[in-house]
């Protein structure tokens, strides 16, 4: 058995983990609410954009525009967004599972846009082609800072550089749930879930003139709530991850506890032993 | 006359949610002023004014591009960017149109000169815009007495 001291030493380290894994839980929690928040806040902006391009997207003519129109898949860009940092359990491994199962299914050369440094890390280790990384921005991203991945995507995909282009990130369920998505951003895919509740004129009355300014905003948006929704989902798998490490620390420090108190008893056990043998020992001899 | 709800929505937050009796937008093609029952239409608007009057007092709000869907009993604008007149600091609208300004006088004849003068197309928009708030702050004086 452990000596008492060292067993001592094994309970105040495992205390101080416990300490921090708490702190970084408080923290986590205090910045899950802020970004599920952010989420809930995109929402109505979400649900309006929906609607018109649904509604849009089943006119005649609208699926001629060139951001539209299906082509024959030879190249796919796709854009990666994760988290930029871990502690977050299995999320980071599960969303970089997803981009590689999305790989294998689509069968074509695909190349990464990385929007997050652990989707970064994943494309550069796995030795597969990395077009840029983003990985500078912080929790309160703004729409603009995510303008040059819609630029850049809407460029290949107009240039020929991509006939596809994919979406995969960690959907935000709920604190306790996140999955992993891959979604098709270009050609934009007539959203599924839209109910149109009215038919609109345009002004122009062009539906392609319309196009041309909606559909860069429709990227633009899909990548920005993409990037509030890893927000979320990661701040809430770190809260998860951590919480379970300080109940495995304190569950830790209850058992070494008790470990240490039997050593201790044994030890006043065989004192008490030594004492009393050695006083039986004095009083036969005498 | 029945109200119409104006909403102002960006991919940040809500800017603006209420009730109105008109609204008036800057569209491409010129000022869309829509009452309550009006056909249902969707238009891009580019950096502009949406002005709307609410219990006889006419508001604003800077509108740094976007879409407008309106509907018989509701007029949806969803903008890249926008601020209600009363959120616009002036000091520092000030200060971001003497950026511009300088920007533009570097730029010009480069590839950047039109990202630089749109900005100070916005930049110009919100002064604007904070003006209207000042003068609604001090109404003018009306003769009393008769």
């Amino acid at each position: 058995m452990a000596s008492q001291r060292e067993i001592k030493r094994r309970i105040r380290s495992t205390q101080n983990m416990a300490q921090i894994t708490k702190a970084l839980q408080m923290v986590a929690a205090s910045r899950m609410r802020r970004a599920q928040m952010r989420v809930a806040a995109s929402r109505p902006y979400s649900e309006a954009m929906t609607e018109i391009v649904a509604d849009i997207m089943a006119r005649p003519g609208a699926t001629e525009h060139p951001l539209l129109v299906q082509r024959e898949i030879r190249r796919a860009d796709i854009v990666l967004v994760t988290p930029n940092r871990g502690l977050a359990g299995a999320l980071i491994a599960n969303v970089n599972r997803e981009a590689h199962r999305l790989v294998e299914r689509i069968q074509v050369p695909a190349r990464f846009i990385a929007v997050g440094k652990k989707g970064r890390d994943y494309v550069v280790r796995t030795r597969q082609e990395l077009l840029a990384d983003y990985t500078g921005l912080a929790d309160n991203v703004s729409i603009v800072e995510l303008r040059p991945v819609a630029e850049q995507v809407i460029e290949d995909y107009r240039n020929g550089e991509a006939d596809v282009v994919y979406l995969v990130y960690p959907r935000f369920v709920s604190t306790l749930r996140q999955e992993p998505t891959s979604v098709q951003l270009l050609p934009v895919l007539p959203p599924e879930e839209a109910t149109i509740t009215a038919s609109w004129n345009y002004e122009p009355d062009n539906p392609a003139l319309v196009l041309q300014d909606l559909i860069p905003r429709y990227v633009e948006f899909a990548i920005y709530q993409a990037q509030l929704e890893t927000l979320a989902s990661y701040h809430s798998a770190q809260m998860i991850a951590m919480s379970n490490a300080t109940d495995n620390a304190n569950e830790l420090v209850q058992d070494l506890t008790l470990v240490m108190n039997k050593a201790r008893q044994a030890e006043i056990t065989k004192e008490i032993s030594e004492i009393s043998g050695a006083a039986e020992a004095i009083r036969t001899g005498a | 006359m029945a109200l119409i709800q104006v909403e102002v929505v960006t991919p940040e937050r809500i800017v603006l949610q209420t009730e109105a009796d008109i609204v008036v937008a800057r569209a491409a093609e010129g000022d869309i002023g829509v009452l309550h029952g009006h056909e249902p239409l969707v238009t891009p608007l580019p950096v502009g004014e949406l002005m709307y009057r609410t219990d006889g007092e006419e508001k604003h709000v800077a509108i740094d591009g976007g879409f407008m869907e309106v509907r018989p009993d509701k007029v949806t604008i969803l903008a890249d960017v926008a601020e209600r007149s009363e959120e616009i600091d002036r000091e520092r609208a000030e200060a971001a149109r003497r950026r511009a300004e300088e920007a533009l006088s570097q730029q010009r004849g480069t590839e950047l000169e039109a990202a630089a003068a749109a900005s100070l197309q916005r930049a110009l928009l919100r002064l604007r815009i904070a003006e209207r708030r000042r003068t609604h702050e001090r109404p003018p004086s009306r003769p009393t007495g008769s």
